[in-house]
């Protein structure tokens, strides 16, 4: 018997088609296939019809073939051992799995709650806290560096500046980090437990508010879930709509960060216009569908908003524009040596590193990792339109910036030429009651990495489970890494190179 | 060297000149204040209330929207069989109390006045907040940033963004205020020396937005501090939320610069 089940991206299959094995053989399977070079993009729990027992279900990718692995297993008894020691992508699986399902991790490394709320299986808690004590947010054991002139630095949940909140513990030697690490949780909204028992009235407002700046990115994971369920075939011309949405959405949030790292540096000219020019982008989806950020542009059996020809010419004359502006202002980046002294080298990670962390996103291709879900796992018009995976391979502040800026440029021509030639069509099909007991898995190259969403549904086709796996959430891990060895100051800068979101880790 | 100021030159001066002048415009497709035409309901229909994610309507009499829970989301609007609701390009919308926000559908909206002398002589020319971001989506803060860039300046209005509780005039909230961050929350509201201003911002903040009824999230900032102005939307446009501090502060009339963008 196979060890796995194949699935396509954007696929639902019956759910008993996963195979069930044994908590020795699943364990097995992902180190056999990380070994191979897979990774893991989903890894969790859900409840079983028997309380005593968990289900595990695990998601893996083969980007060379541009297929997905389904297995499942259960877990009897309220723990099980670690993999992390020998795998340590799963490390914050496990810890999640342990959070959410009350199921102690043995072995694990450095065994901690996520996110900081009571269990999906009252009565049951990995960490054995009594249920009538309030859990609080990064109450919690440290690592801790000891010795002459080691000194702790803690900073947030509330920030300096107008960001979301997370918790921040640097064990310092003077300026120079030891370790950092980072305590989240603060923005849990219980979105996961509410998509329970859906589709309904709220689950495309979650799912387009899962990361607000990554609306259209979630909200097409989402629906392409929806639509495998529901067996709902999308137009060309929506497809084409929501790819263009999505490179906008990419757009707007690189050209932000690129200013945002030139303030950090101090280069104003750069950090000015930049901020100006994400306006415009954001302003370009705001004529799409009224909302700056993409709200009601994707929406289950293709897009809530066409494009008539007079948009789509008013649209082209502004990317045009705003490309002369982006070159125009992040070209003095480049050139700018005082720039290039704070980028390079700071914030390092090897190849080999990001790749045993699992990094998705600018992230990894800035270390190198050829890792993009529209060449690997192409969906809608990404079958159709490939985007060259941009990478640099010097893993610092400098290439995570550089990398953007490379997608930048292939996203403004493939939005052009998308524009030029618009399919002709509807945009959006009527869908139908998704179907029962299934399983289907969507990934999507939002601009901050892989998103992954996936569903099983339940004897009446409603949500059973749906599982979010946000971009962040293989990412923090990386940034606490870039620290190392750098100093406390380069903070800042290294944090706006990755620029995660705290939301869509928190869910 | 030359770059740089050849890159200065290029750009050019961008900065909004609203309020003296009208405000930029608008999308085509913008969603501001939400409108039902009453007289087109069909008799005994509540498409629109089913429909809504947030139970932003409810129907008595007629049609009533809580613009504190309401998305803007187009929900309501491809429910209704009448055609009888559509969104209005008015960004106007912050007003001082909550029940201001629940409006009839056809009624004029009490919009934010202005604070009272004494806290007008104080912070009118100097308001210096402080933001937190408790339980959201991110949305709101970004647009709240983008009123910090080049083209709309906030600073030319003595509104700042400061690092420290103690430095500040006041709150900013943003998000549903998650059990997580009501500590937090708490903590930063008792280190802001009085008097004090609190904003909420977005329909989490005022509401609990998407997330109200979530055991995780206290349904937005008035469960856990009293609130000065409310600042609706899902998230409010940066010239909503422009408008509402500058009526906090005095610097725009009720009435005022018509609402609409100049292109509509």
């Amino acid at each position: 018997m196979s060890s796995s089940a194949t699935l396509g991206n954007g696929r639902a299959i019956d759910r008993d088609a996963v195979p069930e094995l044994s908590l020795d053989d699943f364990q097995e399977a992902i180190l056999a296939a990380v070994q191979r070079g897979q990774r893991v993009v989903a890894l969790f729990g859900t409840a079983d019809p028997d309380p005593a027992a968990v289900q595990l279900h695990l998601v893996l990718a083969d980007d060379q073939q541009s297929l997905l692995q389904l297995a499942r297993t259960r877990v009897c008894g309220d723990s099980f051992p670690s993999l992390t020691p020998r795998c340590p992508q799963v490390h914050l699986f496990e810890r999640e799995i342990a959070e959410q399902f009350g199921l102690h991790a043995e072995g694990h490394p450095w065994f901690k709650p996520v996110r900081y709320h009571r269990s999906y299986r009252p009565g049951h808690d990995a960490w054995g806290r009594p249920e009538n004590e309030p859990l609080i947010a990064g109450v919690t054991d440290f690592y801790r560096v000891e010795g002459a002139e080691v000194h702790e630095v803690a900073v947030g949940p509330v920030h300096a500046g107008v960001i979301e909140p997370g918790h921040f513990r640097f064990q310092c030697h003077g300026e120079n980090v030891f370790h950092l690490e980072i305590s989240l949780g603060y923005q849990h909204r219980g979105v996961e437990r509410a998509m329970i028992g859906g589709p309904n009235s709220r689950s495309i407002h979650y799912a387009e508010t899962l990361a607000g700046d990554t609306t259209v990115g979630h909200a097409t994971a989402y629906c392409q879930v929806f639509e495998a369920l529901a067996r709902c075939q999308k137009t060309p011309r929506a497809q084409t709509l929501r790819g263009i949405a999505l490179e906008l959405e990419r757009l707007a949030n690189h050209v932000g960060d690129l200013g945002a790292l030139a303030n950090d540096v101090g280069f104003l000219p750069t950090a000015s216009y930049c901020g100006r020019i994400r306006g415009d982008f954001l302003n370009m989806t705001a004529t799409l569908c009224g909302s700056r950020f993409g709200r009601g542009m994707i929406r289950p059996g293709g897009v809530g908003f066409d494009a008539d020809a007079a948009m789509t010419a008013d649209l082209l004359k502004r990317l045009a524009a705003a490309e002369k502006d982006c070159e125009n202002a992040i070209q003095l980046l480049w050139d700018a040596p005082s720039v290039m002294a704070r980028f390079e080298d700071i914030g390092r990670v090897s190849e080999e590193a990001a790749g045993e962390l699992g990094l998705v996103g600018p992230a990894a291709r800035a270390c190198g990792l050829q890792r993009d879900a529209r060449t690997d796992h192409p969906w809608g018009i990404f079958r159709f339109a490939q985007i060259p995976v941009s990478t640099w391979d010097s893993g610092d502040v400098f290439a995570r910036a550089y990398v953007r800026w490379l997608e930048m440029r292939h996203s403004i021509n493939f939005i052009a030429e998308q524009l030029r030639a618009l399919p002709t069509g509807d945009v959006r099909t009527n869908v139908q009651p998704l179907s029962p007991n299934q399983v289907a898995v969507s990934l999507i190259e939002g601009w901050r990495g892989e998103l992954c969403h996936a569903a099983l549904t339940d004897a009446g086709g409603k949500f059973e489970r749906y599982k979010i796996v946000d971009p962040s959430f293989h990412n923090w891990t990386g940034l606490a890494y870039a620290l190392r060895n750098q100093q406390i100051s380069d903070f800042p800068l290294c944090n706006k190179s990755f620029n995660l979101s705290y939301c869509g880790h928190d869910l | 060297m030359i770059d740089i100021l050849l890159a200065r030159f290029r750009q050019g001066h961008r900065t909004i000149e609203y309020p003296a002048a009208p405000p930029p415009p608008l999308a085509e497709r913008f969603r501001g204040r939400p409108i039902i035409d009453a007289a087109k309901c069909p008799e005994g229909c509540a498409k629109c209330a089913e429909a809504c994610p947030t139970q932003a309507i409810t129907i008595t009499d007629k049609p009533r929207i809580d613009l504190g829970r309401c998305l803007f989301c187009t929900d309501c609007m491809n429910a209704c069989p009448a055609d009888a609701i559509r969104y209005s390009r008015d960004y106007r919308l912050s007003v001082r109390q909550r029940e201001d926000l629940i409006v009839d559908s056809d009624a004029e909206m009490k919009l934010a006045a202005e604070l009272d002398e004494k806290l007008k002589r104080l912070f009118g020319r100097s308001l210096k907040l402080r933001q937190v971001s408790a339980g959201g989506c991110n949305g709101c803060e970004m647009d709240v940033n983008v009123l910090g860039t080049v083209g709309w300046d906030l600073g030319r209005f003595g509104i700042q963004f400061v690092a420290s509780p103690r430095h500040a005039d006041g709150l900013l909230i943003t998000g549903a205020v998650s059990e997580n961050m009501t500590l937090a929350l708490k903590k930063t509201y008792d280190a802001v020396p009085s008097p004090k201003i609190v904003i909420a911002v977005g329909a989490c903040a005022i509401s609990g937005g998407p997330y109200a009824g979530h055991a995780e999230v206290q349904n937005g900032a008035v469960a856990v501090v009293p609130v000065d102005l409310f600042i609706p939307g899902c998230s409010p446009h940066p010239l909503t939320i422009l408008d509402g501090l500058l009526r906090l502060i005095g610097r725009i009339e009720n009435g005022a610069n018509s609402g609409v963008s100049r292109d509509s």
